[in-house]
């Protein structure tokens, strides 16, 4: 069985989860704690990778990151190279594909949080910031590591965003997700179901991490 | 007159209309019944809170004014607060709860000493008691060397036996300290123990009869209910 798949799909699924909570806390944290009007607009729009056909996204991101796309312009200005059919451009497109994998659990862990401890750190003198980084952040722990692993799950079954943003070169933007079903498409039974037999307990033992911090929380 | 008070704020079902002054080292204790407004003056004195008019001055230093449009944000008035119940910080130590905002680290021991918490360090506040942890949270508040100390019905959710303990535990922080402080409760035995002044307050004004009507006899009805039915109205136990 070919095993760079599999590592695609890990350094994929680290890549993001990485820059995914880096990304989401700050978005989270202003989403649990801002009032404002149309908040729940952008909430929605937060939501939207979760409703949408996961091709639809992988459309709408061809356009932008391909040559003629803003995104896609920029890029190729920066780097002389192109977004589409490359690592990077799949670590993009399944960030914003697992954005509200990450943004709700964080939400929920940070609305938890009781609010006379970010008053008291205001009266010990740190600044909105300060107690974000040394109060909020610490106290949510566990809501943290289960978003972590909601999108790196996440990550691993992606499938359709990752075919049109990414292709399937091998060892640059093929997955496991997206070789097992071209295994299937070559009548490669056996190969496709070790692959997926891959899946199972892997998937399957983090969710009962996510089930336990859950509880600890 | 150090800490000036004049605020007017609006709540659901009663308007807080304030205007009061605390000289310096002098404890004023805000007594009265709950839901009076106690804590939410509280609140707009630490900036928690905005008054819906009126000022807020601390030896000279506007802290809030509705006409200048000044509203110093909690940060920047350097005071200690002591809420209800216990918030230090969950993930952090006692010791480290207490130094997190401490002008000079080397003092958190010593406090720690005095209020006789020097062995629990290194606990964490849900491995100690409740009378514990409201020591370490005043500890953290004297830290910071505040100009103003806010206690908001600190001891309230204690047994009597510590209550009375952490009373006397602030009687004896008195001397070695000059800021004013601010003391809610609606226990008169505390109040009667520890004020300088009393503040009577019942929704959201000054009430300067409350205490009288409070301890005093119910004016001869009827008859007078049997001694033991009767509710002793003011218990001389410290």
């Amino acid at each position: 069985m070919d095993w760079q798949p599999f590592y695609v799909t890990l350094k994929l699924a680290v890549a993001t989860t990485g820059l995914l909570i880096v990304l989401a806390a700050p978005l989270a944290y202003f989403l649990a704690y801002a009032r404002f009007p149309g908040k729940s607009m952008i909430e929605a729009l937060v939501n939207l990778p979760l409703a949408l056909p996961p091709t639809v996204i992988g459309f709408y991101l061809v356009v932008v990151m391909g040559p003629k796309g803003a995104a896609g312009r920029v890029w190729e200005a920066l780097t002389g190279g192109s977004l589409l059919f490359t690592f990077l451009g799949i670590v993009i497109a399944s960030t914003l594909y697992s954005l509200p994998f990450a943004v709700q659990p964080l939400k929920a862990a940070f609305q938890r949080i009781d609010r006379r401890l970010m008053e008291s750190a205001y009266i010990l003198g740190l600044s909105r910031k300060a107690t974000f980084l040394r109060v909020i952040i610490p106290n949510s722990v566990s809501g943290i590591a289960a978003a972590a692993i909601l999108v790196f799950l996440h990550c691993m079954g992606a499938f359709g965003v990752l075919l049109m943003v990414g292709g399937s070169l091998p060892g640059e933007t093929k997955v496991a997700s997206i070789a097992i079903y071209e295994a299937v498409e070559a009548m490669k039974y056996r190969e496709a179901g070790l692959m997926s037999l891959c899946f199972i307990p892997i998937s399957y033992a983090f969710l009962l991490l996510v089930n336990r911090l859950n509880r600890g929380a | 007159m150090s800490l000036e008070i004049r605020v007017r704020k609006k709540l659901k079902y009663f308007e807080i209309d304030l205007d009061f002054s605390c000289p310096d080292d002098h404890l004023l204790v805000m007594i009265g019944p709950s839901g009076g407004g106690k804590t939410t003056l509280i609140r707009m004195v630490a900036g928690l809170e905005s008054p819906d008019a009126g000022r807020i001055a601390y030896r000279g230093e506007t802290w809030f004014d509705s006409e200048r449009k000044v509203d110093l944000p909690p940060q920047k008035r350097r005071l200690g607060y002591v809420f209800q119940e216990y918030t230090l910080f969950p993930h952090l130590s006692l010791y480290e709860n207490a130094a997190f905002a401490a002008a000079d680290r080397a003092e958190v021991g010593n406090l720690f000493v005095r209020f006789g918490i020097d062995h629990l360090r290194g606990r964490k506040p849900h491995q100690v008691s409740g009378g514990e942890r409201q020591r370490c949270a005043l500890c953290q508040a004297l830290a910071r060397r505040p100009r103003l100390l806010l206690l908001d019905e600190p001891f309230s959710a204690l047994d009597v036996v510590t209550r009375r303990c952490l009373r006397e535990a602030v009687k004896g922080l008195r001397e070695g300290l000059t800021c004013p402080i601010l003391y809610v409760t609606h226990d008169i035995n505390e109040a009667l123990f520890l004020a300088d002044e009393m503040l009577p307050i019942v929704e959201g004004r000054i009430d300067r009869g409350w205490m009288q009507r409070t301890i005093a006899p119910i004016p001869d009805s009827e008859e007078a209910p049997p001694r033991a039915t009767r509710q002793p109205r003011l218990a001389l136990v410290y």
